[in-house]
């Protein structure tokens, strides 16, 4: 006999197996999903769900995809949270103190409440980040900020209304193109390319049979 | 920091695992010492027409209508072909136009946004469609690394061969060409949008090995190359302004009376209204078909892979090219049961996990081609009675903390934080225990065929980027090279798109290339499917009026 479990989607009884996700939870009591499922393995972030369980007053932060049901969980799932695109130009910026102020001040909002930390739906120290943020450490930003799916759950909870994912985002990308030193084997190379210095070598490559490429490929040596 | 979130007191596995788990560990440190044998191009031969599924005709059904015609694809893609259009028997005001721009853009995906950003950045009007959310997309589930070579000893003939030997040399040479040349200008083009590849401190970049690759050329994000590089790009058409239109799919082409690609007929998937988009170019990157589960597997692939693209394209006459061969990657999860399929990326094994049988044996090199490792693993769990048993079949271990052990503490936690925790939230840590896998359904190695401008012949104005495209990878892709075609045709289908607009007039739309090969359906006699298609989603909701309905 299936072990079941009673759960609540959007306040409404469902009893389903328990070792469903709540994704695969509510497929089995009959939603056909548009909102709220993306990538079903945890990395796009479409799934955020919120829940309580009876009895507790803690709400829990989680990707539906990722969580499996217990016995008295009362789930709203949060397909998409409104957070605050702009339009910066990356060639335009640079990775100062003041940037940070100008594209997203409302991090500077921050009051310490430690809200987004404690609803990360990945456990990511979401508070520590948006303060390496404020001061201009974006490397570190870019680091802490790394494995966010932007679920956005930590802006819907956010009293000083900061765009939480955006900000990691902001901070990866200036620290990918302006922090990080650039790969210059790779711009080399492709500067080489350009300037047509394989093209002979490629055109001889293309022009054999596929006997001859099969001969070489079967006997290239494979570096350790 | 990453904790387990489920705390389990007892073991996450059976007594039964626990017991197989004991002969992997006793054999452990003799196979740190060793590095098991590669396979001679006969022997991997043998057990590819054995084992992988491309190799039989089970699961296959022919297609009696259209381009392909006489041809086989699995049964599942043949049905949708076979199917009536989900606008049959509409009929539409084309007149009434919604959209209307230079280069029409069909899935918001790592190609789509990367065709966006070039055809913005080369004058044209840009629209995307996409039918779940901008960046959704088996581009944000890539986890291994892009593939590129801008080593000393390596040279963009190198990866040439590597994967036209991959591929069992079916790869058309001029986009396996087009691949490769343009591999070291994607990734500076990349880091040039901010993506944050594994660096040493000079800026070198940090190179993996992988299967079926002779030279380290794997560059990563962690394990989350695809989706850094698929937020990087996501970011850049939003701040380019580029017009986006979410929860919307395509589910026809319009084409005008020459028969050029001249439109989408869209569908918004929240209110079931139609659309009419205009255009002059049409870039097709619908992506793949995992979640059509062909040959009844798992897959790793996103919830909206359903071979859209090739069945709009394929009605509007474009031939496909291998579309009966699928990636199984080798190493799906196989326990626990919720995250059956999901995908335990290729960096495991390039970076030392090996693939384990129940008795503690490394039955095969783990850096073998992606078809080879995936029919060994197949070969031991069913003939060779050697596998794992779980709830629902049988698994193979993944060996995980051998990676640690070779390379030092901390490199699971650095290297593959996605994976670690992937797991740890099923109480499961990889660092201390091995994985237990199996094959899932991962790509689509075939696809529409085009051309070295990503330009298919057939129709005029139609382009396409990504998984779409059948031919660069031939009959089985290496890994890494699907995130650079993403990046080298998607850049390249913007471009010959928006080039190509330049000299368009949109004539008026028509349908009757739907009308036209309905015909083809009835003369054909073929049997109903039950189905429109493109089904743009896959039916997962339980039928509840299972035995309440007479």
């Amino acid at each position: 006999m299936q072990e079941m479990a009673n759960v609540y989607f959007d306040g409404k009884h469902y009893v389903v197996p328990s070792d469903l996700t709540i994704m695969t939870a509510m497929e089995y009591a009959g939603y056909t999903l548009v909102r709220g499922c993306g990538c079903r393995h945890g990395f796009c972030g479409a799934c955020g769900a919120i829940y309580r369980l009876k009895g507790e007053t803690k709400p829990h932060f989680s990707l539906a995809c990722q969580t499996k049901v217990e016995e008295g969980m009362y789930v709203a799932t949060l397909p998409f949270f409104p957070l605050n695109n702009k339009n910066y130009n990356i060639e335009e910026i640079k990775p100062t103190e003041q940037i940070m102020m100008e594209i997203f001040p409302e991090v500077y909002g921050c009051v310490g409440c430690n809200s987004c930390t404690k609803s990360c739906s990945r456990g990511l120290a979401t508070m520590q980040y948006i303060a390496y943020a404020k001061r201009g450490d974006y490397e570190k930003c870019a680091h802490a900020s790394f494995d966010c799916v932007a679920c956005g759950i930590c802006s819907a909870r956010c009293p000083a209304n900061i765009s939480h994912p955006l900000v990691g985002l902001l901070a990866r990308r200036l620290t990918g193109k302006y922090i990080m030193n650039p790969a210059e084997h790779t711009a080399q190379r492709a500067a080489d390319i350009a300037a047509g210095k394989f093209d002979a070598d490629m055109a001889a490559m293309m022009a054999k049979s596929k006997e001859e490429i099969k001969e070489l490929y079967d006997n290239r040596e494979i570096e350790k | 920091m990453i904790k387990p979130m489920v705390m389990t007191k007892e073991s996450p596995f059976t007594p039964a695992m626990m017991e197989s788990m004991k002969k992997l560990e006793a054999t452990r440190e003799a196979r740190l010492q060793t590095e098991p044998r590669r396979m001679t191009a006969d022997e991997k031969r043998a057990l590819l027409d054995e084992y992988h599924p491309d190799y039989g005709d089970k699961g296959f059904a022919k297609i009696e209508i259209g381009p392909n015609a006489g041809e086989k694809a699995p049964k599942e893609l043949t049905a949708l072909l076979h199917s009536k259009s989900r606008i049959s028997g509409l009929d539409l005001d084309l007149d009434k136009v919604d959209f209307e721009t230079d280069v029409l853009i069909i899935g918001g995906g790592g190609s789509g946004a990367a065709a966006a950003i070039e055809a913005k950045v080369a004058g044209s009007d840009v629209l995307i469609v996409t039918k779940l959310r901008m960046g959704d997309s088996n581009s944000m589930m890539a986890e291994g690394g892009i593939q590129a070579s801008d080593k000393d000893n390596d040279s963009p003939m190198q990866h040439y061969l590597d994967a036209m030997g991959g591929g069992h040399y079916y790869n058309k040479p001029e986009l396996v060409r087009r691949l490769v040349m343009d591999g070291a200008k994607s990734l500076e083009w990349l880091e040039g949008l901010g993506v944050m590849f594994d660096k040493h401190p000079d800026g070198s970049m940090q190179t993996f090995p992988g299967g079926g690759l002779s030279r380290k050329r794997l560059h990563a994000c962690a394990d989350y190359t695809g989706a850094e590089i698929t937020r990087v790009l996501r970011d850049q058409v939003h701040n380019m302004g580029i017009e986006i239109v979410d929860y919307t799919a395509a589910v026809e082409l319009l084409l005008d009376k020459e028969g050029n690609a001249a439109g989408a007929v869209l569908y918004n998937m929240l209110t079931g209204e139609y659309l009419i988009a205009r255009a002059k170019t049409v870039v097709m990157a619908t992506g793949g078909a995992g979640r059509m589960h062909y040959h009844g597997f798992p897959t790793t692939n996103h919830y909206g892979a359903t071979a859209d693209g090739l069945v709009m394209a394929y009605r509007a006459g474009c031939n496909l090219l291998y579309q009966d061969t699928i990636q199984y990657h080798p190493t799906g999860t196989a326990y626990p049961i919720q995250l059956f399929g999901a995908l335990v990326t290729e960096k495991v094994r390039a970076v030392g996990a090996q693939l384990i049988n129940t008795n503690g044996e490394a039955f095969v090199h783990p850096l073998e081609t992606r078809d080879v490792a995936a029919s060994a693993i197949i070969r031991e769990t069913s003939t060779h009675g050697l596998g794992v048993d779980i709830p629902n079949g049988r698994g193979v271990w993944l060996d995980t903390p051998m990676i640690d052990i070779i390379n030092g503490d901390g490199k699971i936690a650095t290297a593959l934080p996605g994976m670690l925790r992937m797991f740890m939230n099923y109480g499961i840590d990889m660092r201390k225990t091995p994985v237990l896998v199996y094959p899932s359904f991962h790509y689509q190695n075939g696809g529409i065929e085009v051309n070295a401008e990503a330009a298919t012949e057939k129709i005029p104005n139609l382009f396409v980027a990504g998984e779409a495209i059948g031919g660069i990878h031939g009959r089985n892709r290496l890994l890494g090279n699907s995130m650079l075609d993403v990046i080298v045709f998607g850049r390249l289908a913007g471009q010959s798109a928006a080039a190509c607009a330049k000299n368009v007039k949109v004539g008026a739309p028509t349908l009757s290339h739907v009308k036209e090969y309905e015909s083809q359906i009835e003369s054909a006699k073929l049997e109903d499917t039950g189905e429109a298609s493109p089904i743009l989603l896959p039916k997962y909701a339980r039928d509840v009026n299972v035995g309440k309905l007479k």
